[in-house]
């Protein structure tokens, strides 16, 4: 019975997710540096592309390219087709209700800052409060900042406990009726926390507050339902999740992007121009103006692709394994302190190793064809609240192995030798 | 010797755990602050000037190990000298971690400091080795505000 209890083990039965298939459609993962295999541990960062990816974004070039949402001959309604049919690839993606919340950005930052600018500058005034997160990276921090200083808003900050994780006691007594904004990450970039932003939006509405959400360290890890979650806006880029650089996306609520002011001017944004008086376009091209990264879009539609041809109670699984091989393993090495330790993870480990800075770490890593990110990741508050100056962050995707772990495990050992 | 070796060589790593001079200075006559915003290394220089010379340098701060120890080796060797003196050093360093002086004259003239040559195999981390000179630069012109490697 045992014997027989061993072999249905969970991640068996739901089937093996085959992670050398996988690797096979990302040619980057094949490459060498400085005469190791590469080990590719940077996806916070940026994620690596399938060939799909690679080949649309050529396609495009090669086979399609013409400006959209103008011409009347045949190349540009080839390009606006495959343009539009990315936004709807979005917009299932994210479980969006309407076409027209799907506004193409060029990343998170520009989706971040659009909201701002447009909600932020219409409806917020002096002695209003804007909450974010003690987590956030400083794409959800500046703008905001920004804005209160045009506004005369005031930021709060929700503190996180040595955990990394979000002290709900704390966001629920900075709620009050002074908030008119909430800004929260999904997954903390530098400590990997995911976020109970369920919760926050449900207690931002209960005061009647917009609340949006950076998912940028969210999408490449779990699936993401907008609706379900009932955020008002909810910011991605496309390179993280295995799409092009260049492109990303706000989902904003139509009731709040109808009466938000465009956020650049330009063609494409407008009904009419006349120099008395112009009419702004339907959603959601009245916050598109200019040509946009259309190559990136189509690239981006062709990454949701690739992503929706996996099992992702596999992938789910299999990031788990890879989190938790990755804690046992590290937490093993003398003097190894884990940054981040959340219940609720994605797939992000930072730590501190000993006196070791983490540029020394990186660079050591690197030489052994390790890609970790070494430094503030741009979260400094986070850096400031857990005393130290930077971190070495390894960020895994479903591309990444154990034994690629074990490989890190040893050459730390080596970062230990060298400064022992 | 691998380009790593060369990098972390023994007198670097020696520099790295007991920096030379890391401390704050009462009284002093010049200070300056360096930041590289790139990856948060944070350098505080002081100096005691007198008689023409720098009569005494001393830094604090927090980096990596090619940050220290290229800090600690710099107060070692500024320590004496007259600001003319530095602000040449300066250059000649600045040319040997950017990898622009190959062999030449001004490099064989660099003493001890040539063990920092191996920064220039590493160019992601050649602000981390000039951070503190541009500090010490900054000191010495008496610049206010933050010295940057940016």
């Amino acid at each position: 019975m045992k014997a027989v209890q061993e072999i249905s083990r969970p991640e068996t039965a739901a089937g093996l997710f085959d992670v050398k298939k996988i690797r096979q459609d990302f040619p980057l993962l094949k490459a060498t540096v400085h005469g190791q295999p590469l080990v590719y541990f940077d996806n916070g960062a940026t994620s690596q592309k399938p060939q799909g990816v690679i080949d649309a974004l050529a396609r495009y070039y090669r086979a399609e390219n013409s400006n959209i949402h103008r011409g009347v001959h045949y190349l540009s309604e080839r390009a606006t087709e495959a343009y539009e049919a990315a936004r709807e690839k979005v917009r299932r993606f994210i479980h969006a209700s309407r076409l027209e919340e799907i506004i193409f950005v060029r990343g998170t930052t520009e989706a971040i800052n659009l909201a701002a600018q447009s909600y932020g500058r219409a409806f917020l005034r002096a002695g209003d409060e804007i909450i974010v997160s003690a987590m956030e990276h400083h794409s959800n921090i500046v703008p905001w900042q920004i804005l209160c200083e045009q506004v005369g808003a005031r930021l709060r900050v929700i503190p996180i406990n040595h955990d990394g994780e979000i002290v709900m006691a704390e966001f629920r007594r900075l709620l009050s009726e002074k908030t008119k904004f909430v800004a929260v990450t999904h997954v903390s970039n530098a400590l990997g926390t995911i976020v109970p932003v369920k919760e926050i939006i449900g207690l931002a509405h209960q005061a009647g507050v917009p609340v949006l959400v950076d998912g940028a360290q969210a999408v490449p890890h779990f699936s993401v339902d907008v609706q379900d979650l009932g955020c008002d806006f909810y910011a991605f880029s496309g390179h993280k999740m295995f799409g092009p650089t260049g492109v990303g996306v706000l989902y904003g609520r139509h009731e709040y992007l109808d009466k938000m002011p465009p956020y650049q001017g330009g063609g494409d944004m407008i009904s009419l121009v006349t120099f008395e008086k112009t009419h702004y376009n339907v959603l959601p091209y009245k916050f598109e103006a200019g040509t946009p990264h259309i190559a990136g879009g189509i690239g981006l539609g062709a990454a949701i692709d690739y992503l929706e041809g996996l099992n992702w109670s596999q992938v789910r699984a299999h990031e788990e394994r890879l989190l938790s091989h990755a804690t046992d393993v590290l937490t093993r090495i003398e003097g190894l302190k884990i940054i981040g330790t959340a219940k609720e993870k994605a797939g992000v480990i930072s730590f501190v190793l000993g006196q070791v800075h983490a540029h020394d770490v990186g660079t050591i890593l690197d030489r052994e064809g390790i890609a970790v990110r070494a430094g503030h990741h741009c979260a400094m508050p986070v850096m400031q609240r857990f005393g130290v100056p930077a971190t070495t962050r390894a960020s895994f995707a479903f591309y990444n192995t154990c034994e690629e772990i074990d490989v890190m495990a040893q050459a730390l050992q080596r970062v230990l030798k060298v400064f022992g | 010797m691998s380009e790593l070796d060369e990098l972390y060589q023994e007198v670097i790593l020696d520099h790295n755990k007991s920096p030379r001079n890391f401390r704050a200075m009462e009284h002093a006559d010049r200070k300056a602050e360096g930041y590289n915003p790139l990856c948060g290394d944070h350098v505080t220089v002081f100096l005691k000037l007198g008689r023409g010379i720098i009569e005494d340098i001393s830094f604090q701060g927090s980096g990596c190990a090619i940050s220290k120890a290229s800090a600690s080796m710099m107060t070692a060797a500024l320590k004496g000298k007259t600001p003319e003196d530095a602000q040449e050093l300066f250059e000649k360093v600045h040319q040997m971690l950017t990898g622009e002086s190959n062999g030449s004259e001004g490099e064989k003239n660099l003493g001890k400091l040539m063990i920092l040559a191996g920064v220039c195999k590493f160019p992601a981390r050649v602000k981390c080795a000039s951070l503190a000179w541009h500090t010490v630069k900054s000191a010495l012109q008496n610049e206010k505000g933050v010295a940057s490697t940016e």
